[in-house]
């Protein structure tokens, strides 16, 4: 192929067919509060994880309802439980469950 | 039943006493005999099967406790005070410890001085198994007959000190009964609910010593008696005419012992037996390693059951968490319950009160982490970041000064931090921040969530970045972070401080001068710096000094979780503010202006139910500096 010195983006589109209800019916069957979450990103700004690594609490759980479930367990694969979120989450989700829960069933 | 008197042979030992039956067996005594060799062979093997699954280097362990004369005689003093007086309910709520001393030491006196009493008076039965000296002793009074021609007067000092004991025992066993109907008498407001082997055994212990009453009340006519069954065989002759209905409440007494230990390894009563194993092991310096098998075993059967833990519990603000109180999360493990156990290990604050006020001293959360790292060990994770930033620390070889770790919760009250820094400063301390812009957590969350290989990534990395700093004080603000620092990392030279001791010692120094003010405060004990690490008296030296120190209701080690404790994984929101409420209403017992805490997280959850305004130890230390 020629090289024009750039190239068309990938596409962007979400594909929804990936996206694995049951096992997300799991997780919230094990921590409900994975429903309540409004992605304020109040986890991500406190994180201390993130200071190193790309980890999101918020972006994780958009991720899984978007199909996207290996770039989920990414995000939270550097998580040391150390428990700001909880602390700051202005829903009262009990994140560090959460997280222990979405790295068991969507594990890489 | 005449025959059995009339045809018996007499012989006479020195000392006058005559042995009813030549062969000093009755058929009464089998129930008992069948119980008996039941427990010791269950014993037996339960033994075998502990130690089996010990490791090697536990069990090396163990015997170099048991030959090591400090740690012998320690186990000796434990095992009295904790087996048998029961000092620590003793201290905490004198009705109750008065209950469980009179049934444990009065019956132990009971076994004692009766071998003694056969011992002195008819040797031989105490022999050998031929002479019936499983059962002899215990059914003594049974088998002889006491011409009243020949009674001595170290006969009659027997009668009286077996009656005696008999006595105390029995005001013991009115006790139980009454605190059955009534518990809140006895200082317990919840008492665990029997299983059914609890209750046959709980039954039979109750009419065991009433029983012995009994029977020896009839039969003092021809074994000799002291106050209380000489005078019940008076009654029982006016009453029955003759001294013949012996022989069924012999039977009564013997089937209630034989079912008591038929009953034992099923019930909570297997206890008695399992706690002084548990004594040793816990003075050998053993931990739990396996969360069912080796030393957990000896804590789980150890466990009386007593439902102490259940008031103890913070979660037990709201009825419905009773169930997830040590006492049951035992019970569920003993019965190998998989699915209630990690249900219950889940919602855990592991805020220790349990394990502080148990009377076996049972170490229920050390036994619920265990279970959590069975099934979130194997939990992945990426910490590569965490090689190459400890890597790129930097070496210093600057002595003699104090590296202050804030961290994760203290990043999130910045108050602690700005008032750690200038608490330093007016101190003129000379201090590194390690974790101003970023850094690694201690490991306890994940510790505590039971990701022990994930803890250690982190831990090794932290210890590589605290030694390569050359400091000879790490100082943290965090009373969760102390204590791992404290437990599992390899500090060579480093002394671990909390911030109260840090200014505690600044003080008594003479470096950092305080005034005191007029305000009346409180003080909240984090859990894990109080039951975690014993740390009581330095916060309160230095509040002392600054303001009035009033008391809370509950405080040192029965002080309630603040319930933001990280040591849960899931218990939820609304539970943990029910607690928080709980905690500080404890903290507003005597009114006081301020509410003091020294951790991050009991500070965040304190402040949000709080009416008055709540303070942290450094920032409280620092608006009373004196200026210079």
């Amino acid at each position: 192929m020629i090289d024009f010195g750039f190239s068309v983006n990938p596409s962007s589109r979400i594909n929804l067919d990936a996206a694995d209800g049951e096992k997300f019916h799991r997780l919230a069957a094990l921590e409900p509060d994975a429903l309540k979450c409004m992605a304020c990103g109040s986890c991500s700004a406190s994180c201390s994880a993130a200071a190193f690594e790309d980890t999101s609490l918020r972006r994780a759980l958009l991720s899984l309802q978007n199909g996207l479930s290996d770039d989920a367990a990414k995000l939270l694969s550097h998580c040391m439980l150390c428990g700001k979120c909880t602390m700051v989450c202005p829903r009262g989700i009990n994140t560090r469950h959460l997280i222990l829960s979405i790295l068991k069933i969507y594990s890489l | 039943m005449i025959s059995l008197i009339t045809n018996t042979v007499h012989q006479i030992t020195p000392e006058g006493i005559i042995d009813r039956y030549p062969n000093s067996y009755n058929h009464f005594v089998l129930p008992f005999v069948i119980g008996m060799t039941f427990i010791l062979v269950y014993l037996l093997i339960g033994l075998i099967r502990i130690l089996y699954h010990l490791s090697g280097e536990d069990r090396l362990k163990l015997l170099k406790s048991l030959i090591n004369p400090k740690t012998a005689w320690k186990n000796i003093k434990d095992i009295f005070c904790d087996c048998l007086l029961h000092t620590k309910i003793w201290k905490r709520k004198p009705l109750l410890g008065y209950m469980h001393s009179a049934i444990a030491f009065g019956w132990f006196l009971l076994i004692i001085v009766g071998h003694i009493e056969v011992g002195l008076f008819a040797p031989r039965h105490l022999s050998g198994l031929t002479e019936g000296s499983l059962y002899y002793p215990i059914f003594y009074r049974f088998f002889i007959w006491m011409n009243p021609a020949h009674e001595t007067l170290r006969g009659s000092v027997f009668f009286f000190l077996m009656d005696l004991i008999l006595l105390y025992i029995l005001s013991g066993i009115g006790l139980a009964m009454f605190k059955r109907v009534r518990s809140i008498a006895l200082g317990m407001r919840h008492t665990t609910k029997p299983s059914l082997a609890d209750r046959v055994a709980l039954y039979c212990l109750w009419l065991i010593f009433p029983l012995r009453l009994l029977a020896e009340g009839f039969t003092a006519d021809l074994s000799g008696g002291g106050f209380l069954t000489r005078p019940l065989n008076w009654v029982f002759r006016a009453f029955f005419g003759n001294e013949l209905n012996f022989l069924p409440t012999w039977w009564a007494y013997s089937i209630c012992l034989g079912l008591f230990f038929l009953a034992m390894p099923f019930s909570r009563y297997m206890h008695i037996l399992t706690e002084p194993l548990l004594i040793l092991f816990r003075n050998a310096g053993l931990k739990v390693r396996k969360p069912r098998k080796g030393f957990a075993e000896a804590e789980i059967y150890a466990c009386s059951s007593c439902g102490l833990c259940l008031d103890a519990c913070p979660m037990n603000t709201q009825k419905k968490n009773l169930k997830y109180s040590s006492v049951y999360f035992i019970r569920f493990l003993r019965r190998r319950n998989k699915k209630k156990v990690n249900e219950i290990a889940d919602k855990c604050l592991m805020c220790g009160k349990c394990y502080a006020l148990c009377p076996v001293g049972v170490n229920s959360p050390a036994i619920r982490r265990a279970i959590r790292e069975t099934h979130n060990n194997s939990i992945k994770s990426d910490y590569s970041f965490m090689d190459t930033y400890a890597g790129s620390a930097e070496n210093s070889d600057k002595k003699n000064k104090i590296l202050y770790f804030a961290g994760c919760m203290s990043h999130l009250t910045p108050v602690i931090i700005k008032s750690v820094e200038t608490l330093l400063k007016a101190s003129g301390e000379d201090y590194e921040f390690m974790d101003r812009d970023k850094g690694i957590c201690c490991g306890r969350p994940l510790m505590l969530a039971g990701r022990t290989d994930a803890a250690r990534q982190t831990i090794q990395a932290n210890t590589k970045i605290i030694n390569d700093s050359g400091c000879s004080i790490l100082l943290v603000s965090c009373p969760i972070c102390l204590k791992i620092f404290k437990e599992e990392y390899s500090l060579k030279g480093i002394e671990v401080l909390h911030y109260t001791q840090l200014a505690d010692r600044l003080i008594k120094d003479g470096k950092l001068k305080v005034s005191k003010s007029s305000s009346a405060i409180v003080y909240h004990d984090p859990c894990e710096l109080g039951r975690g690490c014993g740390i009581y008296e330095e916060p309160r030296n230095v509040l002392k000094a600054v303001a009035e120190l009033k008391k809370a209701s509950k405080e040192k080690d029965e002080s309630i979780c603040c319930g933001y404790s990280l040591g849960t994984i899931t218990l939820d929101e609304k539970d943990k503010a029910k607690i928080a409420e709980s905690s500080v209403s404890s903290l507003m017992a005597e009114n006081p202006d301020e509410i003091v805490t020294s951790c991050p997280l009991c500070y965040r959850a304190i402040r949000s139910k709080a009416e008055v305004p709540v303070k942290d130890f450094a920032e409280i230390i620092c608006e009373n500096i004196e200026k210079q």
